[in-house]
């Protein structure tokens, strides 16, 4: 009881890395809270499933195997969360937040009236005192996130309601096996006790899942473009300079606000988070949301005419320059320095 | 066959371009330098709620906000572009409202409009980016949801299933469910239409109960005061906590189980920098660099 739960996202059989990332964060909570750290699983087929989640440090893994539960619908996902939370009494729930954990989350977090935050950034454990009431809350989930266009970080705390939820994107948190040996129990649950066959009302009639066209979650260089860029066309520049160093072009939400890249390519807390050893940021200005998915970058370019740009303090090397200029010139240098 | 659709709106500072006199002295927030904006993917949901009017004759559109008095703007920009009225939820006790007190407020609102086939809304809304309320709201009305929606395929209104494209991580999924329901609309899904300019001279004088207050006070009478009485639809309807029978204890900041501990100001911790100009003596400098201690290469 009052154990850390981390809801388990599957892509077919395999489990998704944002929920080995916050196993990998869970199994941490668990020990600072001196408790034990429960997995969900809910598919179908999941035969041996065990064997890549336990590593990550898991007490226990329930299994829900039903054929309904792949691919995922939000009732049956969701009863089987908020039936088993009720026996439960999880005190902290993680999730991934992905597209079915911004589905599945909010549905949990309404039927149990807990409370949920999402895409942070960060989660740690610390006390607060509630001086009205004269309250003092101990060991509560602090779940840190920008907010407000990211000109602010909040901690949200839930001081009276369980679980405290949290959704982290993927990367975010890191992945680390604890032991490949570790020992958890398994628990097969019937899934009928928890799933009405009435939550099978929505039927996925179609589905494509491709292969990431780009690897820039894992690419040692990133080329990153802002606003700052200027169109469509520019962003050719950073694609041509990202073909020479065998780097990814990614953008910020602005750039691709307006249209200049692919959604897919977008940084920062509502978008992807990348450690690469080298960022070049071009014409970035630096909102804490997009510095959110880059600041574990190994050195970091800033690229950009505005010397006061906020990105350019975290910057190893501020080029004063637009785009259009610096961009060739480093090509042209790079080709030339390495023939 | 007519169907009956509630899209779910918000009025939100527009965080998409904040200005260097965005935060006050304090570091607090100054709302009041942010203009505010019909949030962007509601947008898109009120685009898929009008298709679904153009091609389901007899639909009707209703827009639900909840916001202070100057929210009736969002109804307005509704009705703008082909909604057939809205209902702005404005309440003091409303106030501080975390997602889960946000959707109990919008769930009361819904059960009192009573009729609908589907609730639709942004995915999500920029000032939070959270994503909650729609789910929220669908658990809160104990019907179904389809999030992140592309488009809305297909309504069968004899089988009274609903077809959606969405999107999903890494992909695109076909999903059928029944009605009544609530969908998400993704920013990606087709642009709202624009201003219809014989419906903008239709309702431009529209207004909330707030609204026209405001202008009493300001200057003593209400221009055109009679056409309030004439022409109903120019009167955007306002409700209370009490006008929806909610709870009060659920509502605003009462009802909301998390709390904001703290909020911290963006202070970036400096890094010893480098600045280089864009001189091409500069840039090979440092390509040479970056060579040499194998960063790049």
């Amino acid at each position: 009881m009052n154990n850390v739960f981390v809801y388990c996202e599957l892509e077919g059989t395999t489990v998704a890395d944002v929920s080995l990332e916050l196993l990998t964060k869970g199994r941490k909570l668990a020990n600072q809270l001196n408790c034990q750290l429960e997995a969900i699983v809910a598919g179908k087929g999941l035969d041996g499933v065990e064997k890549q989640v336990l590593p990550y440090g898991v007490d226990k893994l329930h299994i829900f195997d039903a054929p309904g539960l792949f691919p995922y619908t939000s009732l049956p996902h969701s009863s089987i969360l908020i039936n088993l939370f009720k026996e439960e009494k999880p005190q902290i729930c993680l999730m991934g937040a992905t597209v079915i954990g911004r589905d599945l989350g909010p549905r949990v977090s309404s039927a149990l009236t807990s409370g949920l935050t999402a895409d942070c950034t960060s989660l740690e454990i610390g006390n607060h005192e509630d001086k009205k009431a004269g309250i003092t809350y101990e060991n509560l989930l602090y779940q840190i996130r920008p907010a407000f266009g990211g000109n602010i970080v909040a901690t949200i705390i839930n001081p009276e309601h369980r679980p405290q939820m949290a959704t982290v994107r993927e990367g975010v948190m890191k992945k680390e096996i604890l032991d490949t040996h570790y020992k958890g129990k398994v628990e097969k649950h019937d899934v009928a006790k928890y799933v009405q066959e009435t939550d099978y009302v929505v039927k996925v009639i179609d589905r494509h899942v491709e292969k990431a066209k780009h690897n820039l979650k894992g690419a040692p260089i990133v080329v990153a473009g802002g606003y700052g860029v200027g169109s469509k066309e520019n962003f050719d520049l950073l694609f041509d300079l990202a073909k020479e160093l065998h780097a990814e072009v990614g953008a910020s939400r602005a750039a691709v606000d307006a249209g200049f890249c692919d959604h897919d390519r977008q940084i920062g807390q509502t978008g992807l988070t990348v450690r690469p050893k080298l960022y070049i940021a071009c014409g970035i200005s630096g909102q804490i949301q997009h510095i959110a998915g880059m600041q574990d970058a190994g050195i970091i370019i800033s690229i950009n005419n505005d010397e006061n740009a906020p990105i350019n303090t975290i910057a190893d090397y501020v080029i004063n320059g637009t785009v259009e200029e610096v961009l060739p010139k480093m090509i042209k240098y790079y080709k030339q320095n390495t023939k | 066959m007519s169907l009956k659709i509630i899209v779910l709106a918000k009025q939100v500072p527009d965080t998409r371009n904040v200005g260097k006199d965005a935060m006050k002295a304090d570091g607090t927030v100054n709302r009041a330098a942010l203009p505010a904006i019909f949030n962007p993917e509601d947008l898109n949901a009120l685009e898929q709620a009008l298709r679904l009017k153009d091609a389901h004759p007899g639909t009707t559109v209703t827009l639900l906000t909840m916001g202070p008095g100057r929210a009736a703007e969002v109804i307005r920009e509704g009705l703008y572009r082909g909604a057939d009225g809205g209902y702005l939820l404005t309440d003091r006790a409303f106030a501080g409202a975390d997602t889960l007190a946000t959707s109990y407020a919008l769930a009361t609102a819904i059960k009192k409009i009573k009729d609908y086939d589907i609730i639709i809304g942004g995915r999500q809304a920029i000032d939070g980016d959270t994503a909650q309320v729609g789910p929220q709201v669908a658990e809160k009305l104990g019907v179904t949801q389809i999030t992140y929606a592309e488009e809305i395929l297909n309504v069968d209104q004899k089988a009274r299933r609903i077809t959606v494209k969405r999107h999903i991580d890494g992909g695109v999924e076909t999903a059928e469910g029944p009605l009544p329901i609530v969908i998400t609309v993704n920013g990606s899904a087709a642009p709202c239409r624009p201003r219809n300019a014989k419906l903008v001279q239709k309702y431009k004088r529209a207004l909330g109960a707030q609204e026209k207050a405001a202008i009493n006070l300001a200057t003593e009478y209400i221009p055109y005061a009679d056409l309030y009485e004439k022409y109903p639809y120019l009167n955007i309807t306002e409700w209370s906590v009490a006008d929806v029978e909610g709870d009060v204890a659920q509502c605003g900041l009462s009802g909301s189980p998390t709390k904001v501990k703290t909020i911290e100001n963006i202070v970036f911790q400096a890094k010893e920098s480098k600045t280089l100009s864009s001189s091409d003596r500069d840039i090979e400098d440092m390509i040479v660099e970056l060579l040499a201690n194998h960063t790049i290469g």
